[in-house]
């Protein structure tokens, strides 16, 4: 598949890495170069230092059939706000954006645009932790 | 005036502030949001109980100042993606409000149009088309915006050799109530007004005049 990450943070790194290691085409997008230091050495991806809110910086990926985006920078707000613009302009499978606002996360999903809630997920886990401890 | 409406504004920067300050003017009530707290203890002399420090895009902000009941709500913050998800929300969990949000890029308007947010301002967008529109003989104040929320509007002056106004400072000018200079225009550059701005004759001069402020301005000018 070919995956474009905006946002190279340790969850957005973390998936591009273990996305390259079992051969999938990865681009990684991050405002700041120095965010690329935590891809792994063997990472084998194109990196772009630009802002995923301007669409001179996605085109040249996105024109090209890209199946997913992932937008999953520290801030909520720009998440969404790419995830419905890159929908809008480009041609795209599956667009998911990270927001760690639960309710915000919830609201968005009722608008059609698909959300993952690391808050959720951390208290999903956490729970489940106690009830089997 | 019109009937009174409650108006949420989020962002208390120059946009938020001003917009603010003429709403309550008018009458209206009025409530400014501000992430920076700082800014809100500043602001607190003059807003008083109008003015609240919070996120404006997160359900639990808007539903404290009272989202539910606000006739509009308008996002003026210099973020894009705020101003966005601001009047989604808005219009995802409170219905009642109409949404206004500023664009400060302009390539972003036709995505908020599309997107739940009912009308937009882009100011880039409003200087440049000033700029490029010939200023028509005759009327020498043209309205270039009605903002609905009030009874307010956006207009431009061409200032000749005799304007009362030339030759003068801002801060020695006495502006009708419910008006003030946003821009002045100067071959092609665009200074943003302060107290020690002075007129030049063909200066073009952009003014947000409350409707029953603006033959006094038009007088003045």
């Amino acid at each position: 598949m070919r995956v474009m990450i905006i946002g190279c943070g340790r969850v957005g790194s973390a998936l591009a890495n273990r996305l390259d290691e079992v051969g999938h085409q990865v681009v990684v997008l991050d405002r700041n170069q120095q965010a690329f230091r935590r891809l792994s050495e063997k990472f084998s991806g194109e990196r772009i230092v630009g802002n995923g809110l301007v669409e001179e910086f996605v085109r040249p990926t996105l024109q090209e059939k890209t199946d997913i985006l992932f937008a999953m920078t520290d801030k909520d707000n720009v998440n969404l706000m790419i995830a419905q613009r890159v929908k809008q302009i480009f041609r795209l499978q599956t667009v998911i954006a990270v927001v760690h606002d639960s309710i915000l996360s919830g609201l968005y999903k009722e608008l059609g645009v698909e959300t993952v809630c690391p808050t959720d997920l951390v208290i999903k886990d956490l729970l489940q932790t106690i009830q089997v401890g | 005036m019109g009937e009174v409406m409650y108006i949420i504004i989020i962002g208390a920067g120059k946009v938020g502030y001003h917009l603010g300050k003429l709403l309550m003017a008018d009458g209206h009530e009025v409530m400014l949001i501000e992430k920076d707290r700082a800014k809100v203890t500043l602001l607190a002399f003059e807003f008083h109980d109008a003015i609240m420090e919070g996120d404006g895009s997160t359900v639990e902000v808007l539903k404290e100042a009272g989202a539910n009941r606000a006739d509009v709500v308008v996002a003026t913050t210099g973020n894009d993606e705020d101003n966005l998800v601001t009047c989604q929300v808005v219009k995802l969990m409170f219905l009642r409000p109409r949404t206004i949000a500023r664009v400060n890029n302009p390539r972003n308007e036709e995505l908020f149009t599309g997107l739940g947010v009912d009308a937009s301002v882009s100011g880039t967008k409003l200087i440049n088309a000033i700029i490029q529109e010939q200023v028509k003989a005759g009327d020498m104040m043209i309205p270039l915006l009605t903002l609905k929320a009030g009874d307010i509007e956006i207009v431009e002056v061409e200032l000749t050799r005799s304007s009362h106004i030339v030759k003068k400072k801002i801060k020695d000018l006495t502006l009708p109530p419910g008006s003030i200079f946003i821009a002045v225009i100067r071959g092609d550059e665009v200074i943003i007004p302060h107290g020690e701005t002075e007129f030049q004759p063909e200066d073009k001069v952009l003014a947000l005049v409350k409707r029953e402020s603006e033959s006094a301005l038009r007088k003045m000018l």
